[in-house]
């Protein structure tokens, strides 16, 4: 599935260890939450970086003691009919403070991308290749946004009560 | 009216271009129907029997005379000439071509009204009173704070794929027309002792196959706190309602298991954390909508015109009038409900000429505004009493002055087993059968308020557990069936009916109604006693001796 990681498609460093599989010797290792948990210590001390994967039924909250040292995030969306991990990742961005890369990864589809720019993602495993080609053009697809999240963008509350205010000053 | 400013404008446009993009991709076979199914649910496409069917939003039911050409234009063009009113403040079209739909809905953002959210598992066209800013006596406008709402809720990046659909209505009177008891979020709009504006907030009603009545989660919230109290809601039912069963997704049945108070401690939790940020509404904001919001210039005009004080003569007149004629908070004027309930026809139903003539006549007389109800009627909200008589003259000749609205033939009824693919059995012919056994205008004055909501099939479109008598088609051995209820209501006493007994085919359901209506005029105290009011003081019993002892 390709990778799209600050707007381009990019190659995806990260290795996906499942929760048996033999730890490598170096290299960037993405490995399942439980794994992660149990095995923090050993899998931070390594050389490579390390991320999480998440599953979007778990709280998100035991990850945080951990924020700081890992690289990715990676959340999950089984199918793309549910949402649950939109929170998770505002959780970890607005509440949390997450700085480091946030990733979508199961069924993401062009149609998703706005939504997910906005939850705060900025990396994505992309189900279809055209979908993760036309990632740009899609992302630039709203210029207006009711409702205030954790991505900085203008409410079109706000843009109002500015337009309001530019128009007081100049009469 | 609200009006829509720029900013607006290109949300909804913006919309359109990225549905014209999404049905590109269906038509090209680049989505699945699996992939697209969702999508154009978003957009208000639904897949029907024989089309697709197209559910465009008239938020808090508030339309302007282009607005309502616009859907008369739609209803001409792409599709059979008329429209359905539905229960929710929404308008549906039934035999729409796929490839056609995004030209339709560019030619509706023209006019500003788009079809986003009023299907899918998100947040639904916010409703809210039909009488707003005109009821006397209501706490203020409610539709300011719907629109608020109707802008926050819209394409929200977190609440955009929920476990269930999600409804929210708001009343600001203390006679609740908008049903605020049967909705995953009920707002009445209330003042605190300091006379600040807040909500009384209901949650986890619904209807369909697990019914429940609203209930209290907090007292008041206050108006700058709504947003972010809605916010917590959501996000709690978004993080822990059930995924693994679509009947039990819904709000109600995470708010059921997990009883109230312990819902209102997670949600109260989650709030703490997000009140006071970027969520809290400023001052400013409230007034820049309310500002948006422009009401007619009424003129200073006599309680009791001499026009109205002549056609009071006029029998036919009188009786249209005294059903369909509400009082209004400005002296003079009036709110007039248009019954689109005609003997004999599908409740709900406007043509494309009805539209355009109602359009027509909301100019002459009620400054350019209509309203959409959740009985499936439309109102006139600003109509100066001395117009009465004239405005009444031109709905008779449209056929839309029936003298019904709130009587026995008011019938709530969803498309059932004609249009529906989730109907076991039909709901037209039913309502029609119903209104020509009750034709008659004396008798149906004679029993006087009553309500019949049918539904043809569990999911309760038709809201048949709140109808005052509710019908609910079933199947049962490839036949259809049907269950009577009865006591339900939607408003502030709002309750859900009781069984009167087994069910009953189609052929006997007007005969039995017929029934329980004989008993109710055999059983009721006094000419004024409601039948809603009889049937809470004897119960079931009575009525259900009455249906079964001879069949």
């Amino acid at each position: 599935m390709p990778l799209v990681n600050g707007g381009k498609i990019a190659d995806d460093s990260f290795a996906k260890l499942a929760v048996d599989t033999p730890l490598p010797e170096g290299g960037d290792i993405l490995v399942p939450a439980e794994r992660f948990l149990g095995e923090a210590d050993a899998l931070l001390k390594r050389t490579g970086k390390v991320g999480v994967i998440w599953p979007n039924n778990r709280d998100i909250g035991e990850l945080v003691p951990y924020l700081g040292k890992i690289a990715v995030v990676a959340l999950v969306f089984p199918t793309f009919r549910d949402g649950r991990a939109y929170s998770q990742a505002r959780l970890l961005r607005e509440r949390y403070n997450y700085r480091g890369e946030l990733r979508a990864t199961g069924q993401i589809l062009r149609d998703q991308f706005v939504f997910m720019l906005r939850a705060g993602f900025d990396s994505f495993e992309v189900k279809k290749q055209a979908d993760a080609e036309a990632f740009m053009q899609t992302a630039k697809r709203y210029s207006v946004f009711y409702q205030p999240t954790g991505d900085g963008r203008i409410t079109a509350l706000h843009r109002r009560m500015q337009l309001r205010h530019s128009e007081g000053v100049g009469t | 009216m609200y009006a829509y400013d720029e900013i607006d404008r290109t949300l909804v446009n913006e919309r359109v271009s990225e549905f014209r993009d999404q049905v590109k991709r269906r038509l090209s076979g680049e989505l699945t129907e699996d992939e697209f199914k969702i999508l154009r649910l978003q957009n208000g496409v639904y897949l029907q029997l024989h089309a697709y069917m197209f559910r465009v939003a008239i938020p808090y039911g508030t339309l302007a005379t282009n607005q309502l050409r616009a859907l008369a234009h739609v209803a001409r063009k792409y599709d059979r000439g008329y429209g359905h009113f539905t229960t929710r403040q929404n308008i549906q079209f039934n035999w729409i071509k796929l490839a056609e739909l995004p030209d339709a809905l560019a030619d509706l953002a023209e006019v500003g009204i788009h079809a986003m959210q009023t299907s899918g598992n998100n947040m639904r066209n916010v409703t809210s009173d039909q009488w707003a800013g005109v009821a006397p006596g209501e706490i203020e406008d409610p539709r300011i704070w719907s629109e608020l709402i109707r802008q926050h809720t819209t394409l929200h990046p977190e609440f955009s794929f929920l476990p269930r659909k999600f409804k929210i209505a708001i009343t600001a009177s203390d006679h609740d027309r908008a049903a605020i008891k049967i909705h995953d979020i009920g707002l009445k709009l209330i003042k605190n002792e300091k006379g600040e504006t807040g909500f009384e907030v209901l949650v986890g009603g619904g209807l369909g196959r697990t019914p429940f009545i609203g209930k209290t989660i907090k007292h008041f919230v206050h108006g700058r706190d709504i947003l972010s109290y809605i916010e917590a809601i959501l996000r709690v039912y978004n993080q822990y309602g059930r995924r693994d069963n679509i009947y039990k997704a819904r709000i109600k049945i995470l708010v059921h298991e997990l009883g109230i108070e312990k819902f209102s401690r997670e949600v109260e939790e989650e709030w703490q954390h997000i009140r006071n940020s970027s969520l809290q509404i400023d001052d400013e904001v409230i007034e820049d909508i309310r500002s948006r919001f422009t009401y007619p210039s009424y003129e200073k005009l006599p309680h009791m015109p001499d026009e109205l004080r002549q056609a009071a003569a006029d029998a036919d007149f009188e009786a249209w009038r005294k059903n369909s004629v509400a009082p209004h908070k400005v002296q003079g004027y009036s709110i007039v409900t248009i019954s689109l309930k005609p003997i004999g026809a599908p409740p709900g139903d406007a043509t494309a000429e009805q539209m355009d003539a109602l359009a027509d006549l909301a100019d002459k007389y009620s400054f350019g505004e209509i309203r959409v109800g959740h009985e499936q009627n439309l109102a006139l909200p600003h109509v100066a009493k001395r117009d009465l008589p004239a405005l009444w003259k031109a709905l008779d000749k449209l056929g839309l002055a029936t003298p019904n609205v709130n009587l026995i033939t008011d019938i709530i009824a969803c498309p059932g087993l004609d249009y529906c693919s989730l109907a076991n059995a039909r709901s037209i012919p039913i309502a029609q059968e119903l209104t020509r056994r009750f034709a008659n205008h004396e008798l149906a004055n004679l029993i006087g308020r009553l309500h019949i909501n049918i539904s043809g099939c569990i999911n309760a479109c038709g809201h048949h557990h709140v109808g005052h008598i509710g019908i609910l088609g079933v199947e049962k051995n490839g036949e259809e069936v049907y269950q009577i209820t009865i006591g339900g209501r939607a408003d502030e006493g709002a309750a859900l009916g009781n069984l009167i007994g087994p069910g009953v085919k189609f052929d006997e359901v007007a005969d039995v109604i017929e029934d329980v209506v004989e008993a109710y005029l055999a059983l009721r105290e006094r000419p004024d006693e409601l039948f809603i009011d009889t049937v809470k003081r004897l119960g079931v019993e009575p009525f259900k001796e009455r249906v079964y002892a001879t069949r």
